[in-house]
C-alpha cells in the first residue's frame, strides 16, 4: 500500500504511488527511498518537515 | 542552557551567534547551522512567545479547524533542546551596536560573534475613521491568530481588508470556515502585480462561488460601533454590516533598528548574494531582507538562504542563488500557481482556457517562457514550465 506524506509547513503532499517523475523520483518510490537532498517543489524545506498524513 | 528562559543570564565565555526571530528564517538557519556546528553557543531572540509554526498554515487554519495550538509544532523549549540554543521569548531588542558587536535589550547588553536579523515583516496600517478601530486584527504570527481566531469565535462576519495573496487566501479559508467574507480593496482586480488578469478573474470568481462578496475599488472609510456589532462604511458610501475585521492589505520589512544602527535599507535590509548588510558581522534573511535587490517574501528563497548562510557561519562563505521561484496560492476553490516575468524582462502574454482553467503564459520576443499564472487543471502544468522559466539570481 502506497502512502503521502504531508508538507507540514505548506500543505505540499508526496505521493509515494506518485513519485514526482519531474525530478527524477520514478511513481511508486518509497518515502524512506527519496534522497535526503530532495526538497519541497512548493517551498523548498526538507524531507524532515514532512509527516505522514493518517488517513 | 536548554531552557527558555525571557531573562538574559550570564554571557558565555564564547560569544554566540545570535539570530533575532524564530520564525521559518530564524528557525531553519539556526537547524541548518547546527547540522554544520555543533559547539559554537547560539542565541535565538524572539518578540513573540517563540513556539515553532508554519506561518503559511496561518490561512488554512479555519478550514481545517485548526486553532492556534494545533497549529503550534513545538514549544520553544523544545526548540532550544534540540538546536544546542539558548531562547528567549518575548524578547524585543531595542537597539544594534555594530562599532562594539552587541545589541540592546533594554538596558542589557549582549555581545554576539555574528548578528543574523530574521525578524520579519509587518504589517502596513491603513487609517480608518470611526470608533471601532481596534476592531481591525491583522494575522501575521501564531499569536495574532490566536487573538483573530477568539475574536472571531461565535461571530458570521467578517470584512477583509486586501486583496493580495494572503487576503485571497484567508478569504477562501474564512468562508470554508462558515463566516461571510466582504473583502474590500482599492485595486481593479485580486493580486494586482502579481497575477494576469485572467486568472485574477477565474480566483475571483471561484472564491465568489463560496459566498464571497467583493468591494473592488472603494476603501474603508470609517467603521463604528454598533448595538450588534459594527457598522464599516466604504469610500463610495456603501455601507457594510459586520462583525470584526480581518486586515491584510500587505506587509513591509522591518528596518527600523537596522536603519538606525547605520545599516543600509532601501526596501528591507540590504545585502549581497552571502546575506551580508552593510556592516561586519552583521546579516540578514528572511522576509526582513533584500537580496542583491530583491525582496521575496516566500519561504522558498528564505530556504535558500538559510542553508547559504549557515555554510557561511560555519566558515565556508557561501553565495545565495535563486532559481524560477513560482509562488503556490492557499485558494482550493481555484488552485493557483503563479510565477510572475523578472523585474526588467519585457515580455507578451497569451492566454488560453475558460472558466477557472485558466493557462497564461509570459513570452520574450524570442519565445522564451518569462513567467505563467496556471488556475484549476492547468497548474498541473507547473513543474513541466519550471523547467523553461529563468534563474532570479543566477
Amino acid at each position: 500500500m502506497f502512502r503521502q506524506y504531508l508538507c507540514e509547513i505548506c500543505g505540499h503532499i508526496y505521493d509515494e504511488a506518485l513519485g514526482a517523475p519531474q525530478e527524477g523520483i520514478a511513481p511508486g518510490t518509497r518515502w524512506e527511498d527519496v534522497p535526503d537532498s530532495w526538497v519541497c517543489p512548493d517551498c523548498g524545506v526538507t524531507k524532515s518537515d514532512f509527516g505522514l498524513c493518517e488517513s | 542552557m536548554s531552557a527558555a528562559v525571557a531573562t538574559p543570564v550570564v554571557t558565555p565565555v564564547v560569544t554566540p551567534v545570535v539570530i533575532v526571530g524564530t520564525g521559518l528564517a530564524g528557525y531553519n538557519l539556526a537547524r541548518e547551522f547546527r547540522k554544520l556546528d555543533s559547539d559554537t553557543p547560539l542565541l535565538l531572540i524572539s518578540a513573540d512567545d517563540g513556539r515553532s509554526y508554519s506561518k503559511p498554515m496561518l490561512s488554512t487554519g479555519f478550514g481545517k479547524h485548526k486553532d492556534a495550538d494545533g497549529l503550534s509544532m513545538a514549544e520553544p523549549g523544545a526548540m532550544a533542546e534540540q538546536l544546542k540554543a539558548e531562547i528567549y521569548t518575548h524578547t524585543r531588542i531595542t537597539g544594534i551596536d555594530p562599532g562594539h558587536k552587541r545589541l540592546w535589550i533594554g538596558e542589557e547588553p549582549v555581545a554576539y560573534r555574528d548578528l543574523v536579523l530574521a525578524w520579519g515583516a509587518e504589517p502596513i496600517r491603513v487609517p480608518v475613521a470611526g470608533d471601532a478601530q481596534d476592531a481591525i486584527l491583522p494575522i501575521n504570527d501564531l499569536e495574532d491568530y490566536a487573538r483573530f481566531r477568539a475574536a472571531a469565535a461565535g461571530k458570521k462576519r467578517v470584512l477583509l481588508l486586501g486583496a493580495g495573496l494572503i487576503g485571497c487566501e484567508f478569504a477562501n479559508d474564512l468562508s470554508l470556515g462558515g463566516y461571510q467574507v466582504e473583502l474590500v480593496a482599492p485595486c481593479e482586480q485580486v493580486m494586482p502585480g502579481l497575477l494576469h488578469p485572467a486568472a485574477a478573474a477565474a480566483v475571483q470568481a471561484g472564491l465568489e462561488s463560496l459566498g464571497a462578496r467583493f468591494h473592488l475599488g472603494p476603501v474603508l472609510a470609517s467603521l463604528n460601533r454598533t448595538g450588534a456589532g459594527l457598522q464599516g462604511r466604504l469610500s463610495d458610501g456603501t455601507p457594510i454590516a459586520c462583525d470584526l475585521v480581518l486586515s491584510a492589505v500587505g506587509l513591509r520589512p522591518r528596518t527600523e533598528l537596522a536603519a538606525a544602527a547605520g545599516l543600509q535599507v532601501n526596501r528591507g535590509i540590504m545585502v549581497d548574494r552571502e546575506l551580508r548588510s552593510s556592516h561586519a558581522n552583521i546579516y540578514a534573511l528572511g522576509d526582513c531582507a533584500e537580496v542583491d535587490g530583491l525582496n521575496l517574501q516566500y519561504v522558498m528563497p528564505l530556504m535558500h538562504c538559510a542553508r547559504a548562510l549557515a555554510q557561511t557561519l560555519a566558515g565556508k562563505p557561501s553565495a545565495v542563488s535563486y532559481g524560477p521561484m513560482p509562488v503556490t496560492v492557499k485558494t482550493p476553490v481555484c488552485p493557483l500557481v503563479v510565477s510572475p516575468p523578472p523585474r526588467d524582462r519585457p515580455g507578451e502574454w497569451t492566454v488560453e482556457g475558460s472558466g477557472s482553467d485558466i493557462r497564461a503564459l509570459c513570452r520574450d520576443v524570442a519565445g522564451s517562457l518569462l513567467g505563467y499564472a496556471l488556475t484549476g487543471t492547468a497548474v498541473q502544468e507547473k513543474l513541466a514550465l519550471n523547467k523553461q522559466l529563468p534563474a532570479l539570481l543566477a
